[in-house]
């Protein structure tokens, strides 16, 4: 890190002079303020910083963030991101996309960047819903959801992002919710994390799939309807009242209630964010419409990340061989011609 | 008895002309040094190491100083069912004591190594060819794997030619059997059998082949005194064998060449090379996105071996994601590289596109074979001129160049990394199979003579503001790599506002974006070279005007026409897009324009658009390249 990175920043130092144009009472709007009252904590520096975006509403972020941006194709920003980091892995590199962006048309993209872990952060912005397009079912959407595609209810079941990107190899998965408080800790715990950092972000489109989390992102209901872990904790909720505790039988979560406090006796499992299997369980605890669902950081457990590993193995490859140009186009078995040449 | 055969019987008057025995007319002998040329095609069974007995008869062609050209021919299928027609690999050789620009019309000398390699390859072989055959190989299972229902050595079939019989595969038993080699290991040193024979054949020394052998198996050294004992009792068996008549030694002089250093090379390795140097000409790092796809990948191949030369490599998940890369590099900074073939390049198509709206330095090489679709993945065609010139949605103009040659795709290679890097755009090198696969010898040029062409990144802002679409005296914006303070902007794939680069849909800010981007890949013209005649005089009664690899027939077909004194020239194109600015003038001075071409008329609709003139098709779309007598055939009705 070079001194530049000490200087502080405030939020507006994130902030760019473009009219942000979603539509109003958008979630992606409280996503962008979360990010950029995040920044100036992360103490880093805008000009190293660099957003990535393929097509879709979430993919205008790089437009409002004052960093240096790349608004790409359709699903192939993380294609893109991988270049640029391996390009240049002094940069801060964050990747915004969507359910449409990273899990359909980009999903063999996304799989791939989290297998190999380069090191960035993947926000992915879930509204269940093609936005843009103006309303079609997407790949997280759930069966049953009427879009202009499927005006008798879409049929085929929905992706888990998280399960994805748990499949797919990421070393970091978290939830967050576009208006929630813990959001800003989450990011920085993602960024935090050296390696392919998986954000999945519930996030409310306004126009055309209003309401769709309302069964647990509402103030009424969030106690509880949403489990929110942290490393080394009991995983409770409901204000303590309620936590998961594991069926060992059937191999599976459940609900347990615990009373005053006592958690260790009601069975309440400690959260270990390096635990794969428990990671996929609590990503897939999902009892009913209503939630509970499971919130924060699910799963961290670094290793090398892709980029480090490539410029290790190049600087290896490279090391004591010089480099002349004449020599390289010279090599294999040659021949000399000394006479002059006939006259053709 | 085969389509081959027919095909040949057509040009059948002159079919001399590629082969040592051709006798010049007065004019042709004044005009030229006596001509001794000669075209040895190996054809077996894909697992018989045809290939590699071709290149290292090719290597040692090269090192008794013969010019040479050569044709891989092989099937897609890595191990095709054995003896079969469609698991026939084949490799061509012509070489000569003159200026050899193509692989040869028609074989010589044919070796097949079985009966399906001699079925799928004797209707090419020239009247009164040799064939020397391998007749261990010729049992009945084999023969009807080939659809033979007589041995064709027996049966009188192959009278039209002089043919050779011996049990190689035997006398290879025989030779190697001291080292104790199991059956199957034993039988796989025919092919250095074979190869002694033809060095023996083609007086040419042994040395350099059994020191390549002994590197190769340095850690079997049983397997490489057995080959080499292979390959000295093949080249025995030539020198004591008491066969009268058509096995005979010939010695081909050295060809006359420039004084300088030599080395063979396939278009795969002189493009490889020609990027690395490109890349350190701009004092630019590279990236290179691949996805493996033949006949692509062996660039891939050779870059990932060059780490010292500040060249990452990345095998990418898929096409798009290769190209994808390329261009994230390309804004970070280094220059992104990516390759494919036909298929692979269409996949890239939109991604090409962000390339030209974000005005990124980029190059794509396509190594064209047969279409559409998977078509023919081994075979050559060049149908993919109207996706270099054309393809993409929108007006997306980018410069394209091809490469002629194994040697040309060097300079070509270069070219482009110096388009790309000055005028901030996209650029396609088109090759196609025959370059790629090709080996052909080249006078390792001298570094020291390339003007470098260093890329000036903008690092701090200029007076009058940054103005990330801002443009120099070329057109091209400003590179600048994100990490530079100060200069902090967002690009994307949105039509940019002239000037701020920011999101901006106005009717008027397109139309000028528009002519932006046309005007920048058109300006290209003023940095290239004018068109030159490539042979003969700049006004006529016909020109041939071809692109890429049918550079070498057409070339020959001309030369041999004027021999005989028509009036005929050539004009060759290496940058397709923006054409020479001279071009359209140039060829108003000939009465007609053939364009031969290996699809079906591509080039042709670019010169009609853009000059208004008759050029007239000549076209081949068999995977197979160009024969010089078909091309001289067309020069003739043309001329009649």
């Amino acid at each position: 890190m070079n001194e530049m990175t000490s200087i502080p920043t405030s939020p507006k130092d994130w902030e760019t002079d473009q009219e942000v144009r979603w539509c109003p009472g958008c979630g992606d709007y409280a996503i962008l303020k979360a990010v950029q009252r995040t920044m100036p904590e992360l103490g880093v520096r805008p000009e190293n910083t660099v957003f990535v975006s393929g097509i879709g509403c979430s993919s205008r972020f790089p437009y409002y963030m004052e960093t240096y941006g790349f608004h790409t194709i359709h699903g192939r920003a993380p294609a893109v991101a991988t270049g640029v980091k391996l390009a240049n892995p002094e940069l801060d590199v964050w990747i915004i996309t969507g359910d449409g962006d990273a899990l359909s048309i980009g999903g063999n993209h996304t799989m791939h960047l989290l297998r190999r872990n380069l090191d960035c952060q993947v926000l992915l912005f879930n509204n269940e819903i093609y936005g843009l397009t103006k309303g079609q079912y997407s790949p997280t959407s759930r069966v049953g959801t009427r879009s202009p595609s499927t005006p008798f209810g879409s049929v085929d079941r929905p992706a888990s992002p998280c399960s994805f990107a748990l499949g797919s190899g990421a070393r970091f998965v978290a939830r967050g919710i576009d208006t929630h408080k813990n959001l800003p800790a989450v990011l920085k715990a993602a960024h935090a994390h050296k390696g392919a950092s998986f954000v999945e972000i519930y996030q409310n489109c306004i126009v055309y799939n209003d309401g769709v989390f309302d069964p647990f992102t509402e103030k009424k209901a969030a106690p509880e309807s949403q489990i929110w872990v942290e490393h080394g904790e009991p995983v409770l909720f409901a204000g303590g009242a309620k936590g998961l505790a594991m069926d060992g039988e059937a191999l599976r979560l459940r609900i347990v209630d615990v009373v005053d406090g006592d958690w260790k006796g009601a069975g309440v499992i400690v959260h270990d964010q390096t635990n794969h299997g428990l990671a996929q369980m609590l990503i897939d605890f999902a009892p009913g419409e209503g939630g509970p669902v499971v919130l924060g950081v699910i799963y961290n457990h670094p290793r090398p990340t892709f980029e480090r590993a490539v410029v290790e193995q190049n600087a290896a490859a490279a090391a004591g061989k010089a480099r002349d140009l004449q020599k390289l186009i010279s090599k294999g078995q040659t021949w000399q011609v000394e006479k002059q040449p006939h006259t053709m | 008895m085969t389509g081959n055969e027919e095909g040949n019987d057509k040009y059948r008057g002159d079919l001399g002309m590629a082969t040592a025995v051709h006798e010049l007319t007065p004019k042709e002998a004044n005009a030229h040094p006596p001509a001794e040329a000669i075209v040895v095609r190996f054809a077996g069974d894909s697992g018989d190491g045809m290939q590699l007995t071709g290149g290292q008869f090719t290597l040692s062609t090269a090192l008794a100083g013969n010019d040479l050209a050569t044709f891989p021919d092989f099937p897609a299928e890595i191990r095709a069912p054995q003896g079969t027609l469609f698991g026939v690999s084949a490799f061509q050789i012509n070489f000569g004591s003159t200026a050899i620009e193509t692989a040869g019309d028609a074989p010589d000398v044919l070796i097949a190594m079985n009966p399906a390699a001699l079925k799928s390859n004797v209707g090419a072989l020239k009247p009164g060819g040799l064939i020397i055959a391998d007749e261990g190989e010729f049992g009945v299972r084999n023969l009807a794997k080939a659809g033979y229902e007589a041995s064709p050595l027996e049966d009188g079939s192959l009278a039209r030619w002089q043919v050779l019989s011996f049990n190689i595969s035997q006398l290879t038993l025989d030779a190697v059997k001291p080292f104790g080699l199991g059956n199957k290991e034993a039988l796989r040193c025919k092919n250095m059998w074979t190869l002694g024979l033809a060095l023996w054949m083609f007086d040419r020394d042994r040395e350099p082949l059994i020191q390549w052998l002994k590197e190769k198996f340095a850690k079997a050294p049983t397997l490489a005194e057995a080959n080499i004992a292979a390959l000295n009792a093949g080249h025995a068996f030539g020198e004591t064998a008491e066969i009268s008549g058509p096995l005979k030694q010939h010695h081909i002089a050295a060809a006359p060449a420039e004084p300088g250093l030599y080395r063979t090379i396939t278009g795969a390795e002189s493009i490889s090379l020609g990027l690395v140097a490109g890349a350190q000409l701009a004092g630019v790092k590279m990236f290179f996105g691949g996805y493996p796809i033949t006949p692509a990948s062996a660039i891939l191949h050779h870059l990932s071996r060059l780490k010292e030369y500040e060249v990452t490599t990345f095998q990418a998940e898929d096409e798009i994601a290769a190209i994808a890369a390329a261009i994230g590099a390309s804004y970070a900074g280094q220059l992104g590289v990516t390759s494919s073939s036909g298929p692979g390049i269409a996949l890239k198509g939109e991604a090409m596109g962000l390339a030209v709206m974000t005005e990124l330095p980029l190059v794509i090489v396509n190594s064209q074979r047969g279409g559409p679709s998977t078509g023919l993945p081994t075979k050559t065609e060049q149908s993919d001129l109207y996706q270099a010139v054309y393809g993409r949605n929108g007006d997306a103009p980018l410069p394209v160049i091809a490469a002629r040659s194994p040697a040309d795709a060097f300079d070509c290679a270069i070219e482009a990394v110096r388009i790309a890097t000055q005028f901030m755009t996209p650029v396609i090198l088109l090759t196609d199979g025959y370059i790629a696969n090709a080996a052909e010898p080249w006078k390792v040029p001298d570094m020291s003579g390339y003007a470098p062409f260093p890329v000036q990144y903008l690092e701090s802002v200029p007076e009058g503001g940054f103005k990330p679409y801002g443009r120099d005296e070329k057109l091209a914006r400003p590179w600048v790599k994100p990490g530079t303070p100060g200069l902090i902007h967002r690009i994307g794939g949105i039509e940019k506002a002239v000037d701020t680069g920011h999101i901006d849909y106005a009717p008027a800010n397109h139309q000028a974006m528009t002519d932006l981007r046309r005007a920048k890949v058109d300006g290209v013209a003023d940095h290239i070279p004018e068109q030159e005649v490539t042979l003969g005089e700049a006004k006529g009664r016909l020109v041939l005007v071809g692109w890429g690899s049918t550079f070498g027939p057409i070339h020959q077909a001309v030369r041999r026409q004027r021999a005989k004194g028509r009036d005929v020239h050539h004009v060759h194109i290496r940058h397709i897009w923006p054409l020479p600015r001279n071009l359209g003038d140039l060829l108003k001075g000939y009465d007609k324009i053939i364009v031969p071409e290996m699809n079906t008329g591509q080039l042709k609709t670019v010169l009609r658009d853009q000059y208004l003139v008759d050029a007239r098709p000549l076209n081949k779309v068999s995977g197979q390249p160009f024969r010089i007598a078909e091309i001289e055939a067309a020069i003739e009705e043309a001329l009649a």
